[in-house]
């Protein structure tokens, strides 16, 4: 299984920089693959980015933000992750025909079985939260993965705080 | 998986001359009482001879280390090195040069001897009290396939720690746990299983699955641990002898951290349905049956050692703590009150204390307590010290150290249950989550 959370940042990078104009994004990252800069002092290359299909599960995960994130040791669904839940709840409801795994994870502060229980917990809190929001729940399962699958491997607050995370990941069924 | 087809024939050594002599009234026992106290450890001599080939000299000279690292490793024992021995190696029944010994002040003479017989190896060996110039207990015979020698050396010098401490035996036996390798966002984890010093390690998963936690069934044959082969934590049953495994409970909902009862008949898990984790107890091949009813999360259970009771963490009380419940009937009691939040208790196989994760002050401890929760005992501390495992003799723990930061990872520990003797066990790769198997048949 692909875990995918560093979407949440991409997107929030993207979906910044996106409400300016419809024109490409250097961000000196190499993002596109293509832009740099040239062997010639002061001249800057510029293309455009690659662009996901509306109804693709890169754009769910990259554009609308498939990654929220908990306080130390509690599993409630924060002011800041509400409105992401509501993007996902759309995005879902325009999208029938995906399925929907719910990850849940714990930062590394923990013994291992407690943190596989608090992942199921954040897991299903997002569950039941998208249900609330009209997402069928047959469509719906959840994982934990405790603190088996840390994103940030740094031991400070910096790295815990972006490990514990609920993560929605989208399939698309098979002939759908 | 290769079980090795051990033949191990304990024979009762031809008893020699030396034998028969009267143990000495007048010299002070040879004995080490483990307490909490400071134990200035009991200087002894290994002598092991062979007949025979360089091979064969070679084999005398394996075991002796095995012996001296096994008693040397409690630090209950000092080993008088070989360079400094006055006496050589010599056959099993000839009279011991007690003068030679006691002027380099060993106290205990492990002398053993070894040959080549067309099964395998044959080793005997006699333990001596120096200072009563006497045997101290049965010399023994140990006939054995060549690759068994090291399992060999751990029997004579679990004879010897018995005899000589009064404590049962530890050194003949494994532990399994999780061998950890690539990124720490990307960990590949693996089930392995090696001798209890950390020799003989081998892979029983692939690593194409996370595995979790594994445990040993009483008879040892069994191993029971959390895999994500299907995708979502389920427990499995794997049997060390033919290799099979299996699930072994039916559900969609996600199990994990399973543990036998000390019959073997059945097992403790945690399974999680929706946002709640309660444990049960599965009968093996058989039904499951809910042991607790809260809303919380209740994990890692354990059982006692007469299987009346479990012990587990539940945070019912807004924090980690620990628990105890009779599986029959009654409500769960609380028995942990220190400060700090209490995970993964572990009950010790002779009943004494609860091994258990504490969390204080932004680092983690092992520890031991009564069942009662008296007694309490920080026994360790670092960044991440995590899940204790009892040594099939409840004298010693083995648990994991993690380091932190991004190439920080697991490596396994061992100490004693007075704090005492904290070493680090080898393993190929990092290393968690380990489980001491029972002493071995």
């Amino acid at each position: 299984m692909k875990l995918n959370a560093v979407g949440a940042i991409l997107a929030a990078l993207a979906l910044a920089a996106c409400s300016g104009s419809g024109g490409g994004i250097f961000d000196g990252s190499g993002e596109t693959g293509e832009a740099g800069i040239s062997g010639d002092e002061g001249s800057i290359e510029q293309s455009a980015l690659r662009d996901y299909e509306p109804d693709s599960a890169e754009y769910f995960a990259n554009l609308i933000g498939n990654t929220i994130y908990f306080e130390v040791d509690r599993s409630h669904i924060t002011e800041q992750s509400v409105q992401v839940l509501r993007h996902q709840a759309e995005w879902l409801s325009r999208n029938p025909n995906y399925t929907i795994l719910v990850e849940g994870h714990a930062d590394e502060q923990g013994t291992r079985e407690y943190n596989l229980a608090l992942g199921a917990r954040r897991a299903a809190a997002v569950s039941a939260y998208l249900t609330d929001l009209g997402v069928l729940e047959s469509r719906l399962k959840t994982v934990t993965y405790g603190k088996e699958r840390p994103v940030s491997v740094c031991s400070f607050e910096s790295c815990w705080s972006k490990n514990r995370r609920a993560v929605t990941v989208v399939e698309q069924e098979l002939g759908g | 998986m290769k079980s090795t087809a051990i033949s191990l024939m304990l024979l009762l050594a031809v008893m020699g001359s030396a034998a028969t002599e009267l143990r000495a009234q007048t010299a002070p026992p040879l004995r080490i009482v483990i307490t909490e106290g400071v134990i200035e450890p009991l200087p002894f001599a290994v002598s092991i001879s062979a007949t025979g080939t360089e091979a064969d000299q070679r084999m005398a000279a394996d075991i002796a280390r095995v012996i001296t690292s096994d008693l040397e490793g409690t630090g209950l024992f000092r080993a008088i090195p070989q360079a400094a021995h006055i006496a050589r190696p010599q056959g099993i029944d000839v009279p011991v040069p007690f003068a030679d010994w006691k002027a380099i002040r060993a106290q205990a003479l492990v002398q053993g001897s070894t040959r080549s017989v067309e099964a395998g190896i044959e080793v005997n060996f006699r333990l001596f009290d120096v200072f009563a110039e006497s045997p101290f207990g049965q010399g023994l015979r140990y006939r054995a396939d060549e690759s068994s020698w090291r399992r060999v050396a751990h029997k004579i010098a679990d004879t010897v720690y018995h005899r000589v401490t009064g404590e049962l035996p530890f050194f003949d036996s494994q532990v399994a746990f999780i061998s950890e390798s690539g990124s720490k966002d990307n960990r590949m984890k693996r089930l392995m299983i090696m001798d209890y010093d950390g020799a003989n390690p081998r892979s029983l998963t692939d690593g194409t699955a996370i595995i979790l936690a594994p445990r040993f069934s009483p008879d040892g044959d069994l191993l029971i641990y959390t895999s994500y082969e299907t995708g979502f934590p389920n427990v499995f049953l794997l049997d060390l002898r033919s290799g099979s495994r299996r699930s072994i409970l039916r559900t969609a909902d996600m199990t994990f951290a399973p543990r036998f009862s000390p019959d073997g008949s059945k097992v403790v898990l945690s399974l999680t349905r929706g946002a709640n984790t309660d444990i049960y107890e599965v009968e093996i091949g058989g039904q499951a049956r809910r042991l607790t009813h809260s809303a919380a999360i209740d994990t890692a259970p354990s059982y006692s050692p007469d299987g009346k009771w479990i012990t587990f963490e539940s945070d019912r009380s807004q924090t980690q703590q620990i628990y105890v419940l009779r599986t029959d009937y009654g409500e769960p009691r609380r028995i942990s009150f220190g400060s700090g939040r209490y995970g993964t208790p572990v009950w010790s196989p002779t009943g004494d204390y609860i091994a258990f994760t504490k969390q204080l002050g932004g680092k983690f401890h092992i520890g031991v307590m009564r069942a009662d929760g008296s007694e309490e005992r920080i026994l360790t501390s670092s960044f991440l010290d995590e899940g204790p495992t009892w040594a099939p003799n409840g004298r010693a723990l083995m648990f994991f150290r993690e380091s932190p930061g991004p190439t920080g990872g697991p490596s396994l520990y061992s100490v004693d249950l007075y704090g005492r003797n904290l070493k680090r066990v080898q393993t190929p790769e990092f290393g968690s989550d380990p489980a001491w198997s029972p002493l071995r048949k």
